[in-house]
């Protein structure tokens, strides 16, 4: 059954004792071109074994494509990305990752999660909880296509928890919600994140990623502008883009 | 009587288990005018009340009928073309062949007669009027008996009416309901089996032009798929439906069968 | 002219209905074994067009585009050559002439099944196709085995695949020319409404082979009627 608070440890419980870590990651200068335009250009990141990392930055920065890389989506035309010793191909699976716009199935609420766990070969015993968690245990029969904006990402979140992730990726989770949405969500990130799920988190909203962030990543033209603890990043960033970004100049 | 053959063909769907429904019936590979005409209809039922064999037509022109018994797709052939059907038992296809009955072909043709040939019984001047009129005149042109018989007759008038084809001469490749329907659609004449006239539906402003040749006598024959060259036929129950035909309950039948109060086929079936 | 055509449909209509009415045995026999022949192919067809449609779909393989094209022309398979292969092959002189499926309704539904299941496959392929563009990051990112995004496009798709099956069914039902090869029209056994217009227009009953169409239209009507009511009740769900 899925438990909200019960910490997860490393290597995956779950999955025996002999699963290699995954974390931390290592991304070596990694380049990703579409035709002739690199949009990144010679990334080097590393990101260590617990907490939330947030990747900020202006539009058009790289950050869903750093996050989909980092995920095994699309592979860089140049460098390497490592979890522990591993490729993201074979670790995508122990991770899991929330959109920006989420792709619910043609079902039912429930059906979305129980779809995750029977994929997983999990019974659906622990959808309720699931449902419970996110707050819409009460909406289970509702078509999922139907829910509002903040609802169908709280359920995009549930279909990425039931996987019982150990990276939870999300990208842009409360773009253009209501604040009460953005808080419900926040809530639910920083519960897996006190479970010891790693959570990456892109984000526009400078006020989500003071609250959620122990490291930002400031992404600037396909570079990494910046990678510094949130301690130290929001009062007091060392790159001048990153200033610029945080008092409401706009940075291109 | 209609539950049964019914139910099998629900059960046959899915257990394909047609087989069973063979067991009691025979497909008879007819040409059409036997079938358009309503015969079948009125002796099937007489027949199967006696001996409880189901009879399926396949109605189709007389050389695909003949082509299809050769294949062995059917237990009893019942056609109108005496030279094929005895090629048919020569080449060892089927085991005799039969007289069963007669009637004579007609050329029927628009109230205008535009060859000025209504009222003639000479079929071959007939047909040489309608060339050299260049009238329009619709042909089976598939094979089947009645075009065959039709091109016989154009070859004993003297005429080769398929170097006229697609101008006054229309090979329409259809049966001969089809080929009454495109001929009266366009005002040409046909040549049709009296049977198939009297009983078709749409005949519009057309009459009978041409009949009374002794040359456009129609003979039909019956004769039963050789087993010896097709072990899967129903050889004893075609032997019992032939037998039946040329019987004196089955010339009978075929006498007292009407429409419109006329007699459509006449037995004449050698008596044994 | 027009006004002679307005006038025998309207006699026509009259005899449909009259025909409807009376409740005649023979005509429901040949309703419903349309129906049945038909509905059964279009079954048929699904379970084999399908899977082939969803396989391409997803799938980036070697010769794709080559598999598309022959997909969208075997869509124009005309009916009288499939029947006559399918004839070849049940004739009793041919390979499966064994079987004994010559002029029976398993002959006409196999013969419907070749003809419609390149339909199926081609127009569900562009569906799932469609369907994947948008799922295929969710379903990577989830690891889902192939066989596990088969079965959720199919599922997914489920009504927008109706209106698919729809489409091959009304191409069964309304196809003469393999049915009545393979079929032979025979009374009573396999004879359906398209063979019976066909007969009764050779018999020159026109307008019994109206009032037949009409009959077949009527039905037609009815069972995209009923597809209809689905999807639209699955739309307000948007489950489409």
């Amino acid at each position: 059954m899925f438990d909200a608070m019960a910490p997860r440890t490393q290597p995956d419980n779950l999955r025996g004792t002999n699963v290699a870590p995954i974390l931390p990651m290592s991304m070596r200068e990694v380049v990703l071109r579409f035709g002739e335009t690199a949009v990144l250009d010679g990334v080097s990141l590393d990101l260590g074994l617990r907490g939330c990392t947030v990747i900020m930055g202006s539009n058009g920065a790289g950050k869903s494509l750093l996050l989909k890389l980092m995920h095994g989506l699309i592979a860089p035309c140049s460098g390497s990305i490592k979890w522990g010793d591993l490729a993201p191909s074979d670790v995508m699976v122990r991770q899991a990752l929330v959109f920006q716009k989420p792709v619910l199935l043609r079902r039912s609420v429930a059906a979305n999660v129980d779809f995750v766990l029977k994929a997983r070969g999990k019974g659906i015993a622990a959808r309720d909880a699931l449902l419970e968690h996110v707050g819409l245990l009460h909406k289970s029969a509702q078509p999922a296509r139907l829910l509002s904006g903040g609802e169908a990402q709280r359920l995009a979140l549930a279909r990425a928890l039931a996987t019982d992730p150990e990276v939870l990726f999300l990208d842009e989770p409360t773009a253009s919600l209501d604040p009460a949405s953005v808080l419900v969500i926040e809530r639910i990130v920083a519960d897996a994140r006190k479970r010891n799920v790693r959570v990456i988190l892109v984000t526009h909203d400078i006020g989500q990623a003071r609250r959620m962030a122990d490291d930002v990543v400031f992404l600037h033209r396909g570079r990494i502008a910046e990678h510094s603890p949130a301690s130290q990043f929001f009062p007091d960033p060392h790159s001048s883009v990153a200033r610029d970004y945080l008092n409401g100049k706009i940075v291109v | 009587m209609l539950s049964k053959p019914y139910a099998v063909t629900a059960v046959s769907i899915f257990l394909a288990g047609a087989a069973t429904a063979q067991d009691m019936s025979i497909i008879v590979q007819s040409t059409t005018s036997t079938a358009n005409s309503g015969l079948y209809d009125y002796l099937l039922p007489i027949f199967q009340e006696t001996s409880g064999i189901q009879v399926n037509v396949v109605a189709v022109g007389t050389g695909q009928a003949i082509k299809n018994a050769q294949n062995c797709d059917g237990d009893v052939l019942l056609v109108h073309a005496k030279a094929s059907e005895e090629k048919f038992v020569s080449e060892g296809y089927g085991t005799v062949r039969t007289d069963l009955m007669y009637n004579d072909f007609v050329i029927v043709g628009p109230i205008s007669d535009p060859a000025v040939v209504s009222g003639m019984t000479d079929v071959q001047g007939a047909l040489g009027k309608i060339a050299e009129a260049g009238a329009l005149f619709a042909s089976r042109g598939d094979d089947s008996g009645t075009h065959k018989k039709e091109l016989s007759l154009w070859s004993s008038a003297g005429v080769d009416p398929t170097a006229s084809s697609g101008q006054w001469y229309r090979e329409t490749g259809s049966g001969m309901g089809a080929t009454l329907n495109a001929g009266i659609g366009m005002g040409a004449y046909v040549m049709t089996d009296r049977a198939t006239w009297i009983s078709f539906g749409n005949k519009q402003d057309y009459q009978i032009s041409v009949q009374g040749d002794d040359d456009m006598f129609n003979q039909y024959g019956v004769i039963p798929v050789n087993p010896e060259k097709c072990p899967s036929v129903h050889a004893d129950a075609a032997q019992i439906f032939s037998d039946w035909l040329v019987s004196s309950a089955g010339q009978d039948a075929i006498a007292s069968y009407k429409v419109a109060d006329q007699q459509l086929f006449f037995p004449n079936a050698p008596t044994k | 002219m027009l006004g002679e055509i307005l006038q025998s449909i309207g006699e026509a209509l009259g005899l449909a209905v009259a025909l409807v009415f009376s409740g005649d045995p023979d005509l429901l026999e040949i309703v419903f074994l349309s129906l049945q022949v038909s509905l059964t192919a279009t079954v048929f067809a699904c379970v084999i067009g399908l899977p082939i449609g969803a396989l391409v779909a997803i799938g980036r393989f070697r010769g794709r585009n080559a598999v598309l094209i022959l997909m969208n022309a075997l869509m124009g398979l005309p009916p009288v050559v499939v029947g006559l292969v399918v004839y070849l092959h049940l004739s009793r002189s041919g390979p499966l002439g064994f079987l004994g499926l010559l002029y029976t309704p398993t002959a006409m539904i196999i013969a419907q099944t070749i003809l419609i299941s390149p339909i199926v496959a081609a127009l569900s392929r562009q569906v799932l196709e469609d369907l994947h563009a948008e799922y295929a990051d969710q379903f990577r990112s989830l690891c889902l085995t192939r066989l596990q995004t088969i079965q959720a496009l199919l599922w997914d798709a489920r009504y927008s695949l109706l209106t698919v099956g729809l489409a091959g069914f009304g191409r069964a039902v309304a196809e003469v020319g393999a049915v009545i090869i393979v079929g032979g029209n025979i009374d009573h056994l396999t004879r359906v409404m398209t063979t019976a217009i066909a007969l009764e227009t050779s018999k020159g009953d026109l307008g019994l082979a109206l009032a037949l169409g009409i009959i077949l239209l009527v039905i037609a009507l009815g069972v995209n009627a009923a597809v209809q009511t689905v999807r639209m009740t699955a739309a307000r769900q948007a489950y489409v």
